[in-house]
């Protein structure tokens, strides 16, 4: 059964190869989006040194770092489970004998790979020559990001599936996964880092899972959070993983006895 | 007697729609309160499918057919009732109970579109943990019985809807389960794949026992298949028995067509089949003419007082019941039971006919 799994991880992967050129455009994208936000950084910082506890370097890093490992972490889970959801194909994936869920889980975990291989790392390439980013040099740091970067994936995975599993209960959740996407980039720090939000917010923040997809991991990477505290960054994101399971199962659950498939 | 294959009790299952309001002072009510209406899809229907059989499943558009299939192979929970096939309670032990069982839905692909039939084929041995050995076994006798041979390395995307469903069909055997579930399964296919499908089924039941519940449209594959009905209609069975009962039970009679040489009249006619009861004659033109003589009355009483008349015949048809007709008769009715006068339009021109020249 786990070389199935596998499998489902080696298809997707192949898939999007296949749809390679799609990609392109985006790391062009991705990387004018970091533009953006390093010019107006730097129009925001003036001649001040530190903001909310940020040095402009780190700031620069920051922004590039985080829009990196968007570009990892993101994908399209939630639309891929609304649609089928939607168009009643769910139906056949209930007939075999395998978690709907971790085969969604591993196809996501293809894409990731697909867009870490062809999209992050190329595109890090070329922020680094394009911005005045600096990166790590301990290999400590390194080695607890990737595993951060992991974690990213997972919740963010999470959040995508518990947002798509919503079309069960309603009939079109477009603007729940528009929402849900604005949401995640507000308050995962991507957009702004929640250094800089007001303080209420920030509080709030530690309440809620989004800070451990992009904001506590890009921290430790950038040195903002000394490697020392690292751990326990980790461990936030390995709680927010565990707790987020209990939505999803919950959801679940009471999808399959709602569940109504559509066009017969 | 053999093991049940699907032991079905009461079985309900009832949806909750959510109503749409008209124009926009509904869309406002609606984005406030919802209402919603209960639906009820399948309405305590009760049924035993033994083990090896292979059962027809019809009924309209919208009968049920499709949500009792959804619920025993659990992809639908029920609402109450009883449900055990292969023994297991398909949605409580979905994981498991799955792996015995075959699905092909015919409105929907269960290959995955973008890889080769072969690498979705070798997908799904993982999925279900076939052994490589009994996998090549099993792949090569159903590619060489459905000629598959040249379409296994084609993407399914690029293949035509009956390479399609003889990939979906081969897909659904792999594990080799022990019940077959085929929704529509030869939807829009040519009649030349359609008697392929057939042939195909019929052997898997024949030597593998594979017991096969199928839905369809198409009452030909009832025939050429089933030697059992069940007929739904608005959520209830309406009926549940054998094929040729059901023709027997409610096709009434039959009708003989004759083609004269000689302008005839009906009470001309009429006097030749006198003293046999419920015996009637319509006249077409001048020289044809129909007679229909309910079940009761003999074929050849009846043809005996025409033939051994004076009358001049060219022609003679005897236009047999049809299963489409009577299926549609009691369909248009609603229920089989209140319905006898079904078997008024009960003939068909490619049935049986006899010629008798003078």
């Amino acid at each position: 059964m786990m070389s199935a799994y596998v499998d489902f991880i080696r298809i997707r992967f192949l898939m999007m190869l296949a749809y390679r050129v799609n990609y392109y455009s985006g790391i062009i994208i991705y990387a004018i989006n970091i533009g953006a936000y390093y010019f107006l950084w730097q129009a925001i910082y003036g001649d001040k040194q530190v903001l909310a506890g940020f040095t402009v370097a780190q700031m620069t890093t920051y922004v590039a770092v985080s829009w990196m490992a968007r570009a990892f972490y993101f994908n399209n889970l939630d639309r891929e489970i609304a649609n089928e959801i939607r168009d009643g194909s769910v139906a056949v994936q209930l007939i075999r004998p395998y978690s709907y869920l971790a085969v969604k889980l591993m196809q996501g975990f293809g894409e990731g790979i697909f867009r870490l291989l062809l999209f992050m790392v190329p595109g890090m390439v070329i922020v680094c020559l394009l911005f005045p980013v600096s990166l790590p040099t301990d290999p400590k740091v390194w080695a607890i990001y990737l595993v951060m970067l992991f974690f990213a994936f997972l919740i963010n995975t999470q959040i995508n599936m518990l947002t798509g599993l919503f079309a069960f209960f309603v009939e079109n959740n477009e603007g729940m996964m528009r929402m849900k996407r604005v949401i995640v980039d507000l308050f995962s720090g991507v957009v702004v880092p929640i250094a800089f939000f007001p303080g209420w917010l920030s509080v709030a923040m530690n309440w809620l899972p989004f800070q451990a997809i992009t904001y506590l991991p890009t921290a430790v990477f950038t040195g903002r959070t000394p490697l020392s505290e690292a751990w326990g960054v980790l461990g936030v994101q390995v709680i927010w993983f565990v707790v987020l399971l209990v939505p999803i199962l919950l959801t679940w659950r009471a999808a399959r006895t709602r569940l109504f498939v559509q066009g017969g | 007697m053999s093991r049940l294959a699907i032991d079905v009790q009461d079985l309900r299952k009832q949806f909750k729609v959510q109503n749409n309001r008209a124009g926009l002072g509904g869309a406002l009510k609606d984005l406030f309160k919802r209402e919603y209406r209960e639906v009820t899809a399948v309405k305590d229907i009760t049924f035993q499918i033994p083990q090896g059989e292979i059962c027809g499943y019809i009924g309209e558009n919208g009968a049920g057919k499709s949500t009792t299939i959804k619920m025993l192979t659990g992809i639908l929970v029920p609402t109450s009732g009883q449900l055990r096939v292969n023994g297991f309670v398909p949605h409580k032990e979905r994981e498991k109970f799955v792996k015995e069982i075959g699905v092909v839905f015919g409105q929907r692909s269960q290959l995955w579109w973008d890889i080769g039939v072969i690498e979705s084929f070798q997908l799904l041995r993982k999925v279900y943990r076939v052994p490589e050995a009994d996998f090549r076994r099993r792949l090569d006798e159903l590619v060489e019985r459905l000629q598959l041979g040249e379409l296994l390395n084609r993407p399914v995307r690029k293949l035509s809807l009956g390479q399609r469903m003889r990939c979906e069909l081969v897909a659904s055997l792999l594990h080799n389960p022990s019940i077959l579930f085929l929704d529509e399964p030869t939807i829009g296919l040519d009649i030349i794949v359609k008697t392929e499908i057939r042939e195909f089924l019929k052997g898997m039941n024949k030597e593998h026992g594979t017991t096969i519940l199928l839905t369809t449209h198409d009452l030909q594959d009832i025939e050429a298949l089933c030697s059992r009905v069940i007929m739904l209609d608005d959520g209830r069975i309406i009926y549940d028995g054998g094929l040729e009962d059901l023709k027997s039970r409610w096709s009434k009679g039959r009708e003989i067509k004759f083609q004269f040489g000689s302008a005839v009249t009906t009470d001309r006619l009429r006097t030749l089949t006198e003293g046999l009861t419920g015996v009637s004659w319509t006249l077409e033109n001048g020289v044809e003419a129909a007679m229909w003589l309910p079940n009761e009355i003999n074929v050849s009483d009846a043809l005996a007082r025409v033939v051994g008349s004076s009358v001049d015949i060219r022609d003679i048809k005897i236009m047999e019941t049809n299963t489409d007709e009577i299926v549609r008769a009691i369909y248009q009715s609603g229920s089989a039971e209140t319905k006898a006068a079904a078997a008024a339009a009960l003939e068909d021109d490619t049935a049986i006919s006899g010629a008798a020249r003078s």
